[in-house]
């Protein structure tokens, strides 16, 4: 960061009961940034973002926003809007008196007030249903007001909770492209929290992926897919084929394949995890390719064609990625060889099945399970600690 | 009432968060204090009654020592005896009465019915008043000649009973999953034969509520039994009503006591019974 | 499983079969029966106030309009007046007293809602009568009441407090409260919290907060309330009787007396008839600001 942070999250903990929602979160966000909270459902990115807006306290940590501490702010006095999941529109009042509603509060005179709301609907496309009630309103629109109300208060930082999970998949695509382009005209910060990692990886400048109450990594959404931090991310993110090894010079030392070619910062001989993204893996003639399997299903999905092929040796299939249709049938031989590949760290593995997989996620990660792996107990990495 | 309020997606959405999210309202200091005084206003004469049931005196006033003579002598008091046998057969004979249409009333509002004619007819003696049902009965029987007596307060108590059994059965029924039904058709089995064994069983606990309901409140009506009762046949509330106007005798306060007591158990039992099934999801 | 549908449960989804033969073993008996005893006593009561009683009761068939007419007649004009005035009075009382308590239950704990509506609703389960004259022992001259007042030394002779019309409000009030707060609470307890907690977050203080958004959303329930309380206080003539002491009387009493005393049948019922279009007016106010509310002035 090489200007201050808007805003500043510092060892932020929080906790429900015995559960452990938050464990000493520490993130920072940029003016005029998009940035996205993303993870499964329960990892926190929710109770972070309700407590930035006030509606919970957090047991210890700072917020700051612009160097003000935030947290001794009551929620009606921080410079943070929110618009929610179920967008909360009122319903006995109008779009106009909806959006109006914070700046009434705020007490800002009567023709300015209605400059600015005429100003913020024409913005967000709502100036015909100004008299209208949110009942009488569609999805979409009822999603406009909710934003129009909170933008026109320009607040420091605007929180989306689950922004586009209502929406029918058609309107969902159309309000993703909206929601930047309303960012980048309005020029303020927006952080969106959600369990899809689509949504998130189009809108978002960054993204902190969370798990379990914990940040697994804060990046761009290239750097998250091309160079994951951890196993977590790595499936999280799109889809990935993992393959569990011993880390090399050269790359990942993997059971049943050999060696995959990769550049890394771990030691040679710590236990490591290959990660190969569909589109990297490269199909070729069963004769003369080292590694061979056979086809089991091919998915065309339009633009492309996804391959699952079963090797030998390999609990689960290899996903490999083509362009358009294509000629491979089921059964066919076909050889393997990797392109690009990123390395993590292999955590413990009990921990690496993946318990907290997101039914949304399109991940088919495929595990690999060596014949001679050791149970839990002899794994280097730290035990993860197993919250409620 | 006002649909908008209640979002189905923010309930749905929950059912993804983790259960115990604390809402951060923050309730105004001191709002409980109006919740207890209001509690004191509602029970002060209630206490009254009960701790006067234990006093060792007649006077109404004065407090003489702890007895607990009057309870016996109340079952002495052949007025008020008879009150309460008449009260029991009226609310026994109007909850029979109201349990059966009720119930049938319910399920057929709810599989056959669309617009909301049947049903605001069926629920408009729960809101009409009693003096109106009172003396309309009255005048009906009169002019049918028909006596006054037990049968009439039935049939009149079982009007208003039936109404409150068929609110509460529907509210249960709007709680089913009708997928049931429809498996049950789907193998084969008749409307009636699937009423009976499907239909009926899940809905025995709401129709139990119901019937409780309809007894107690069969046992504490004033109104309409004053003007569709023949004065040999006073019910117990009409008893009390002649005692409170020509003089009380302390059993009173016995016999308020015992109902109370009797009405507290049949409340719990009713707010245990639809909870113990459940809302099928 | 929950349907997650929009606005509907799985019964509200099951189709409507159509209303034919099968309906009938179940709508008959029942609709049958309130035709019976409900529907036609009213309809008689209707038709009787187009009548005059006869000289030894019963009826004269002659239609005429009289017993409307005498509804404007000063002395049934004061008391429908008089009875208008203390039922609203009640009401309002009860509206002030009833909406902290229901408030209250519905930001309570669930187990801790439970028992307090249970807690509410108990009072009613006490015979009726018993109740009313419990509020004669304690408002009685020597009553309980006046002995505290005396024993704390507050006053140094009884006050008379039974007998007037501020002791019927008082007997009226606590008859009815109970039926304020419960549609109270079941309308504030359906309230989206994230409503709330939107206000809150655009800049709304806690009390404007409360004054904007929870208090115009929960006057459907308010008036519910108030469909409960108004016209059965009006009706009511146990109350006026024993612990007004005849004194006061209300419509209630009135109507009574026309059966049992004047025998003016046809009066009578004009009065209860009176009293249930006042019902029919509160209830069609209910439903308009209900819809009003959501809908907005103008049909969307």
């Amino acid at each position: 960061m090489t200007t201050a942070p808007l805003l500043r999250v510092e060892g932020v903990r929080a906790v429900y009961g015995d559960t452990v929602a938050l464990h000493d979160i520490s993130l920072d966000i940029a003016d005029n940034e998009f940035f996205a909270l993303l993870g499964p459902s329960g990892c926190g990115k929710t109770t972070l973002l309700r407590s930035i807006a006030g509606f919970e306290t957090p047991e210890s940590g700072r917020i700051e926003v612009d160097g003000r501490d935030l947290l001794r702010m009551p929620p009606h006095k921080r410079p943070v809007n929110m618009m929610f999941q179920s967008y909360a529109l009122f319903p006995h009042m109008s779009v106009e008196r909806n959006v109006g509603y914070g700046l009434e509060a705020e007490g800002v005179g009567r023709s300015e007030l209605r400059s600015r709301v005429q100003e913020v609907m024409a913005v967000v496309g709502l100036e015909h249903l100004a008299t209208r009630r949110p009942s009488q309103l569609s999805g979409g629109q009822r999603q406009r007001v909710a934003l129009a109300r909170a933008i026109v208060k320009r607040p420091r930082l605007l929180l989306l909770d689950e922004p586009l999970s209502a929406l029918d998949r058609q309107v969902r695509a159309s309000m993703q492209l909206e929601l930047k382009r309303l960012q980048h005209e309005v020029g303020l910060t927006f952080v969106v929290v959600t369990h899809d990692q689509e949504e998130a990886m189009s809108m978002a400048d960054r993204i902190a992926v969370l798990r379990d109450g914990r940040l697994e990594q804060l990046a761009s959404p290239q750097e998250l897919y091309a160079d994951p931090a951890t196993r977590f991310v790595a499936s999280f993110i799109g889809t990935a084929n993992l393959f569990d090894g011993t880390a090399t010079a050269t790359g990942v030392d993997v059971p049943g394949i050999g060696g995959v070619a990769a550049t890394h910062a771990l030691a040679a001989g710590d236990a490591a995890t290959a990660v190969v993204r569909p589109e990297d893996v490269e199909l070729a003639v069963a004769a003369t390719s080292s590694l061979r399997g056979t086809v089991v299903d091919t998915y065309f999905l339009g633009g492309a064609s996804t391959i699952s092929i079963e090797v030998p040796g390999l609990a689960a299939p290899i996903l490999a990625t083509v362009h358009g249709a294509t000629r491979i049938a089921r059964g066919d031989a076909v050889g393997v060889r990797f392109g690009r590949a990123a390395v993590v760290a292999r955590e413990a593995a009990a921990a690496s099945v993946d318990d907290d997989a997101d039914a949304d996620a399109d991940a088919a990660a495929s595990d690999v399970e060596s014949g001679d792996r050791s149970p839990a107990g002899d794994a280097p990495a730290p035990q993860e600690e197993v919250s409620a | 009432m006002a649909d908008a309020t209640v979002n189905p997606s923010t309930t749905a959405m929950r059912e993804l968060e983790p259960a115990a999210r604390p809402r951060a309202v923050r309730k105004p200091r001191g709002i409980l204090v109006p919740l207890w005084l209001g509690y004191a206003f509602l029970y002060l004469p209630i206490l009254v009654v009960v701790i006067m049931s234990f006093n060792d005196s007649e006077n109404l006033f004065v407090w003489r020592g702890f007895s607990l003579r009057w309870y016996p002598e109340l079952f002495q008091n052949e007025q008020m005896m008879q009150g309460l046998v008449n009260t029991l057969i009226v609310a026994t004979g109007a909850t029979a009465i109201a349990t059966v249409l009720g119930t049938l009333l319910a399920y057929g509002i709810q599989h056959y019915t669309r617009g909301g004619f049947v049903r605001a007819f069926a629920i408009a003696p729960a809101i009409l008043p009693d003096l109106l049902l009172g003396i309309g009965l009255l005048t009906l029987f009169s002019l049918l000649s028909i006596s006054l007596g037990l049968h009439s307060v039935i049939l009149a108590h079982a009007v208003f009973a039936t109404a409150f059994v068929t609110a509460i059965v529907l509210a249960r029924m709007a709680t089913l999953d009708p997928s049931l039904e429809e498996a049950s058709r789907d193998l084969g089995a008749g409307p009636v034969r699937t009423f009976m064994r499907v239909t009926l069983p899940q809905l025995a606990p709401g129709i139990v509520a119901g019937a409780l309901l309809a007894f107690t409140l069969s046992l504490d009506e004033f109104v309409i039994a004053f003007f569709t009762t023949a004065p040999t046949q006073p019910t117990l509330p009409i008893v009390i009503y002649s005692m409170v106007r020509f003089g009380v005798t302390p059993e009173v306060n016995a016999l308020a006591s015992l109902l109370l007591l009797v009405s507290i158990v049949t409340v719990i039992a009713a707010q245990r019974l639809t909870r113990l099934t459940g809302t099928p999801k | 499983m929950t349907s997650t549908l929009q606005g509907t449960t799985p019964a509200a989804r099951a189709p409507r079969a159509r209303r034919g033969i099968a309906s009938l073993p179940f709508l008959a008996p029942g609709t049958i029966f309130l035709i019976v005893f409900m529907a036609i006593p009213v309809g008689l009561l209707f038709f009787y106030t187009f009548f005059k009683r006869g000289r030894f009761g019963g009826l004269v068939f002659e239609f005429t309009l009289d017993n409307w007419i005498k509804l404007a007649e000063p002395l049934y004009l004061g008391v429908i007046l008089q009875s208008i005035v203390l039922a609203l009075i009640v009401t309002v009382l009860a509206l002030l007293i009833g909406y902290p308590m229901a408030y209250a239950i519905a930001g309570l704990s669930p187990t801790w809602r439970t028992v307090a509506l249970i807690a509410i609703v108990l009072p009613f389960w006490t015979n009726f009568l018993i109740r009313t004259y419990a509020w004669i022992l304690l408002l009685n001259n020597a009553g309980w009441v006046n002995q505290w007042l005396q024993g704390l030394g507050l006053t140094d002779e009884p006050i008379s407090m039974l007998y007037t019309p501020q002791a019927i409000v008082v007997g009226l009030l606590y008859m009815y409260l109970p039926l304020m707060v419960l549609p109270l609470y079941a309308s504030l307890q359906q309230l989206d919290p994230s409503l709330r907690e939107a206000a809150t977050n655009l800049g709304a203080s806690p009390w404007r907060a409360f004054r904007t958004v929870t208090l115009p959303l929960s006057l459907p329930g308010a008036l519910t309330g108030c469909i409960f309380v108004f016209v059965p206080a009006m009706s009511n003539f146990v109350i006026p009787e024993l612990i007004g002491g005849g004194k006061t009387i209300m419509v209630g009493n009135l109507v009574r007396d026309q059966f049992f005393e004047a025998r003016d049948w046809p009066f009578g019922a004009t009065l209860a008839l009176l009293l249930t279009i006042l019902l029919v007016l509160v209830i069609l106010v209910q439903t308009a600001v209900s819809r009003r509310l959501t809908e907005g002035p103008r049909r969307g």
